[in-house]
């Protein structure tokens, strides 16, 4: 049902993403946003609209960027990888990442700018822990499709997928402070009140609230 | 005067006409209210002649000021009084056109320097009432700036709702939000840079010198002497338009075909359609423009450098600003190419301002931003569209 990140024709035919909704949820009013890899605009258009944000855009997209700009929002062609070095420290309430994450070189890095940038950091992403995509590797021995990762390995822009745990193990060792994590199943439905391992079976996605 | 009257088509009388009358509105600045220079001369008297279109809305709230490139002039939307061609951006600026004259009030200064009316090198030179000539002090794009800034003030307009314009124009956009922060509430620079690449001012010099070894241009003081280095500025022409087309433009448009015969002369005529369309574009150029104005403005291009004249850092010319930004390049631009908007962008980044970017895919080279390019046209009525709300001007003045 979900589309994946990266391709603005794909974003914009699914302006109500669930993963999109939850995140404009953790954005408090009138604060300053800067959404990378914002395909389309469609998140920057929720928080316009709903929430009175200041957002901004990077979009590596040009044809994205080119179709934000038409809009009236704010967006620059960038790459998550290259261009964040740009920007003062804490030039921003929040910086949003919203499925983009696994699709970058160097994750980490872009974690750490990421929290340099935004006193807030908000990531989401697929979760590569999903029973499906469990079951489809361990069955059917062939890297697994799922709505949340349609395309075929030698053509996916995903070349850093994680789990939930994998994650979090990350911002632990980062020293980012999880203030919020939630994670999703197919049916875009909050998995709360589970434990960990349980989320990272059964939730399809993950959106993340950060802080340092 | 006329000793020469040859050398001057009925073009050119007409041209020599608007510099002391011409068709447009001008305000004359008298000699008590000069303008300061970068050099440290000052130019007084001086005037600033300018197009409007549309109606100043009651809060003056609803100006956006059109900034025209190294050969442009105020006729952005209304036919030329010299060529009798239409406005250079009529694609752009009019009733229902991205830059909407039913919603906005555009105003276009011819710059200082220029031919077409502002104070330039062929004006009267109250000092010694004949032409400046070369007597003209050199000026700067923050000169030219300086001046449409009295402009404004003498229209009585604080905030401008935009800035724009491509490549000198686009050049004078960013110079205007360094300069007037806090009277620039959104700019749109196209096709420019923040300073004049070491390879453009080697094209400048280019076109300077054909005009100066021209012996028609008698070391500036061509009027007096009833000539004009036609030719010489002609040449200086032809190399220009080359830097704002691209190979693949020029491919496309003549490839290696021959202009009206089968088969190449061995002689030095255009046997080529390119060459045949250089030789016009620099012929009909010499009849709309003077050649003094041609080496002072490009001077004035040259020096363009706003990191230069902010400690070498390009981020502290906009510090602090509050300026909405949209940046514009084009992919077969190699005379402002991409990377050097981009630099602007990095720069507008590092001091955290509102800043769009959009690079359109375009085989046309620099001019692209004067032709025919949707992608241009739905960006600017986008962000313009957006500015005009955030200033509350939505619904305002006819607009939907």
């Amino acid at each position: 049902m979900d589309a994946p990140v990266t391709t603005p024709q794909q974003r914009s035919a699914d302006t109500a993403r669930v993963d999109l909704l939850l995140i404009a949820e953790m954005i408090a009013p009138g604060s300053r946003v800067l959404d990378i890899g914002c395909g389309d605009g469609a998140l920057l258009r929720i928080l316009a609209d709903k929430h009175g944000v200041d957002g901004r855009g990077i979009e590596l997209s040009q044809a994205g960027v080119n179709q934000c700009v038409a809009q009236g929002l704010s967006v620059i062609q960038g790459d998550a990888d290259t261009d964040l070095v740009y920007y003062p420290d804490m030039a921003f309430d929040y910086a949003i990442l919203s499925r983009t994450i696994q699709a970058t070189r160097n994750p980490r890095h872009v974690l750490e700018q990421l929290l340099r940038i935004g006193r807030r950091v908000v990531v989401s992403f697929p979760n590569f822990g999903h029973w499906r995509v469990r079951l489809q590797l361990l069955l059917g021995g062939q890297m697994p499709h799922t709505d949340t990762l349609p395309e075929h390995w030698y053509s996916t822009p995903n070349i850093h997928l994680c789990t939930i745990k994998d994650f979090l193990a990350l911002c632990d060792d980062m020293g980012a402070h999880v203030e919020k994590a939630v994670a999703l199943n197919a049916n875009g439905t909050k998995l709360v009140s589970m434990p960990l391992s349980t989320q990272n079976l059964f939730g399809e996605q993950a959106v993340f609230l950060l802080s340092r | 005067m006329n000793e020469n009257p040859g050398a001057e088509s009925f073009a050119e009388l007409k041209r020599r006409e608007q510099i002391t009358n011409p068709q447009s509105e001008v305000v004359h600045f008298p000699a008590s209210e000069g303008l300061p220079l970068d050099s440290g001369a000052v130019l007084a008297p001086f005037s600033v002649a300018y197009q409007t279109y549309g109606t100043l809305n009651a809060d003056k709230s609803n100006l956006i000021l059109v900034c025209h490139a190294l050969t442009g002039d105020q006729y952005v939307a209304s036919t030329h009084p010299v060529t009798g061609k239409p406005g250079w951006w009529e694609t752009m600026v009019g009733p229902g056109k991205p830059i909407d004259t039913d919603r906005y009030f555009v105003v276009c200064p011819n710059v200082i320097g220029g031919c077409m009316g502002s104070t330039g090198p062929s004006s009267l030179n109250p000092a010694t009432g004949r032409a400046y000539g070369p007597d003209f002090p050199v000026i700067t794009l923050r000169d030219m700036v300086r001046a449409q800034a009295r402009l404004l003030d003498y229209l009585g307009v604080d905030q401008v709702l935009s800035v724009i314009g491509g490549s000198m124009g686009g050049m004078q956009v960013l110079e205007w939000a360094a300069s007037y922060k806090d009277r620039v509430f959104s700019a749109i620079p196209i096709a420019c840079a923040a300073r004049h690449s070491s390879q453009n001012i080697a094209f400048h010099e280019v076109g300077r010198q054909a005009v100066m070894a021209d012996p028609d241009w008698c070391g500036g003081l061509y009027l007096e002497e009833g000539k004009n280095p036609r030719k010489g500025l002609a040449v200086a022409r032809m190399a220009a338009h080359i830097t704002y087309l691209s190979d693949r433009a020029l491919h496309t448009k003549f490839g290696r075909n021959l202009q009206d015969r089968e088969e190449v002369t061995f002689g030095f005529d255009a046997d080529f359609q390119v060459e045949s369309y250089l030789r016009h574009q620099g012929m009909s150029f010499v009849d709309r423009f003077d050649a003094n104005s041609y080496l002072y403005i490009t001077r004035a291009m040259d020096y363009f450098d706003i990191a230069a004249d902010h400690g070498g850092v390009l981020a502290n010319a906009f510090a602090g600003t509050k300026t909405r930004f949209c940046l514009i390049s084009f992919t077969s631009d190699w005379l402002f190419p991409t990377e050097e908007s981009r630099e602007v962008v990095h720069a507008l980044n590092a001091v955290a301002a509102n800043v769009s970017f959009v690079e359109i895919d375009s085989n046309k080279g620099h001019d692209a931003f004067l032709l025919h390019e949707p992608e241009l046209f739905d960006t600017v009525r986008g962000f313009l569209g957006a500015a005009a709300r955030q200033r509350g001007l939505a619904g305002a003045g006819g607009g939907a």
